[in-house]
């Protein structure tokens, strides 16, 4: 069974609970082959036009619908922002956006397919929850409480296979705690997890002891989770496919400053870049976020005097 | 007196009524551009049409806002908010003194329409936006095969904005037949002529060739409005337009067809001079500028 016919299984599960869900799609059918067909009216694709989608979605809304939005999630993040902020946000309409193939996951498309300021995007929108998920097991245990929320939605889609054995089932706003010892504490959301767990297994071979948290949600995020992994640090790495500026980087230090704690960080991210378009093997390998690379960056970072870190 | 003069008597007669409901919203919101101001030439442009509408096209009521069979009239260009709030307020959606609240420190009444005053269905501001919304809704309505209607009213300077083509393309191409599109055509957007900035005729032939329905009428006329919205849709299975000719600052001639009168905040004095002149005295001396806000 391919990863988007499971994804589907729980688009059309949740549509047989519910009668309020309708999925939406700009033209983006790669992983909803079968809906058009499985849900009849409830099926509405209205084409390349991202801003009539997420209107459209608003008055769905309205009139007391789930929408599940999904497409691109470059252009559904950034094309149809001022309609996601005004009709969505505003309105704080219960409108789920899925975004598809954010981040790194856009692989060779290029920059204009690369959604990788989304989630700073999406979180300026109040009300806005943000989710993340690592995996495509995690995604569809989280559709159905995102579904459920009255609150907007976006959430970062991924078809991955599990990337890493969960320990705790999803929940709004509640991080996933993998590894729990003090030393370096890795932060990361997504399917990089699965190259975070990897670079743990490798520092723990090397005696360095690491606290893994998969945030799952960005918003609201698990500040309680992330204070802990802080607090008894010697490094905090904070790991994602984003620019630097306004995810899961911009995250920590506003609940550092909140919580008056300032410690040393390795921000692993694009920066300011966009990343080389390529398949996704070589984008992680150039861009070091493989396994092996986060490992050998984490151990440079515990090397260095620390006024450089 | 034959039963088709008998008709023709009642319906002048009531003409005359909405006449006479329209100057009392144009006064309302005449008053409404004392103490900061409003979109008055905007506002004066749509008032025949809204109180058309609420009186004798929707099937919405005061105490039905929450029925999901209710009509829907979504403000799209949201600036000409003033003849909506004095529609809703004269037709009993909320009480006429609050309309004194207008840009109150605690007020939802300021430039452009607030969910949070009854009768309002979305807010807007944001050009381009509720045709898109409408969809949504109309979509709504046949997926629970509601026979009521989604009117969206548009400014034709708002016709600039992209998306509300792709929104007529989507609208045709799901078969929309719930759905009307009113076009307040006064010519101009906020500084210019719309045909000597961004040029919209053949305006009716573009709707068609969206594969809408499209009728033409004069926007300050109530028969000729009566038989636009008579039969509808105009054509099963297509989304109706209709485009009505209409006059910025119509009712009141220093505000007429004027570039500088879009946007216009009066001393009392002023909105006096304004009133009286609506009801029909001489042209009122004004000394206030039109206020550039875009």
């Amino acid at each position: 069974m391919s990863a988007a016919a499971t994804y589907e299984q729980s688009l059309l599960a949740l549509a047989a609970q519910r009668d309020d869900v309708v999925v939406m799609t700009a033209e983006n059918r790669a992983h909803l082959r079968n809906l058009p067909e499985a849900l009849g009216p409830r099926f509405i694709d209205v084409g390349i036009c991202e801003q009539t989608l997420v209107g459209a979605a608003a008055g769905l809304a309205l009139r007391g619908r789930t929408p599940i939005v999904h497409a691109l999630a470059s252009f559904l993040t950034q094309r149809a922002f001022e309609f996601i902020r005004t009709d969505v946000g505003v309105a704080r309409l219960p409108v789920k956006l899925v975004g598809f193939v954010p981040g790194l996951l856009s692989e060779a498309n290029g920059p204009t397919h690369q959604a990788i300021d989304d989630v700073a995007l999406m979180r300026t929108i109040p009300g806005m929850q943000v989710f993340c998920p690592a995996d495509l097991d995690e995604l569809r245990q989280a559709l159905p409480a995102i579904v459920a929320s009255r609150a907007p939605a976006y959430l970062r889609y991924t078809a991955a296979p599990p990337a890493v054995e969960h320990t705790e089932r999803f929940a709004i706003g509640r991080a996933e705690v993998l590894a729990s010892d003090e030393g370096v504490s890795i932060l990361c959301y997504g399917p990089l997890l699965r190259e975070a767990e990897r670079a743990r297994q490798l520092l723990d071979a090397r005696g360095v002891p690491v606290r893994l948290v998969n945030l799952r949600t960005l918003e609201p995020v698990d500040e309680e989770a992330i204070v802990d992994a802080v607090r008894p640090a010697e490094l905090v790495v904070t790991l994602e496919d984003h620019y630097h500026r306004g995810g899961l980087h911009t995250i920590l230090a506003e609940i550092c400053l909140a919580h008056r704690l300032a410690p040393r960080v390795l921000a692993i991210d694009l920066g300011a870049s966009f990343f080389r378009p390529a398949l996704l093997p070589e984008v992680l390998e150039r861009e070091g976020f493989t396994g092996g690379r986060l490992a050998e960056r984490i151990l440079d970072a515990l090397c260095e005097p620390e006024a450089k870190a | 007196m034959s039963a088709g003069t008998l008709t023709e008597t009642m319906r002048l007669l009531a003409d005359q009524e909405l006449i006479a409901l329209a100057r009392r919203v144009r006064e309302h919101c005449l008053r409404m551009t004392a103490g900061g101001g409003c979109f008055i030439g905007a506002a004066l442009s749509s008032v025949d049409l809204l109180v058309h509408l609420y009186s004798r096209v929707l099937d919405v009521a005061p105490d039905r806002l929450d029925d999901p069979q209710r009509d829907y009239l979504l403000l799209s260009k949201g600036h000409d908010v003033p003849a909506l709030y004095g529609t809703l307020a004269e037709l009993g959606y909320f009480e006429v003194e609050r309309l004194r609240e207008h840009l109150g420190p605690a007020s939802d009444l300021y430039w452009h329409p607030s969910r949070a005053v009854a009768g309002v269905e979305f807010h807007s501001g944001s050009l381009g936006h509720l045709l898109a919304v409408g969809i949504g809704i109309a979509l709504d309505i046949r997926l629970r095969g509601g026979k009521n209607r989604v009117f969206v009213l548009l400014g034709d300077g708002e016709l600039d904005e992209g998306s509300i083509w792709e929104a007529c393309l989507v609208a045709a191409a799901q078969r929309l037949d719930n759905l009307v599109a009113v076009v307040d055509r006064n010519g101009r957007q906020a500084n210019l002529r719309t045909e000597e900035l961004v040029p919209l005729e053949p305006l009716p032939a573009k709707f068609e060739a969206f594969g809408w329905a499209c009728r033409t009428v004069d926007g300050h006329s109530f028969p000729e409005l009566d038989d636009a919205f008579a039969l509808l849709p105009a054509a099963a299975g297509r989304p109706t337009a209709v485009v009505a000719r209409t006059l910025r600052g119509k009712g009141v001639p220093s505000l007429e067809d004027r570039g500088d009168r879009w946007f216009a905040s009066f001393t009392p004095v002023e909105v006096e001079a304004l009133v009286a002149e609506l009801h029909g005295a001489g042209p009122a001396a004004l000394a206030s500028e039109g206020r550039v806000v875009r």
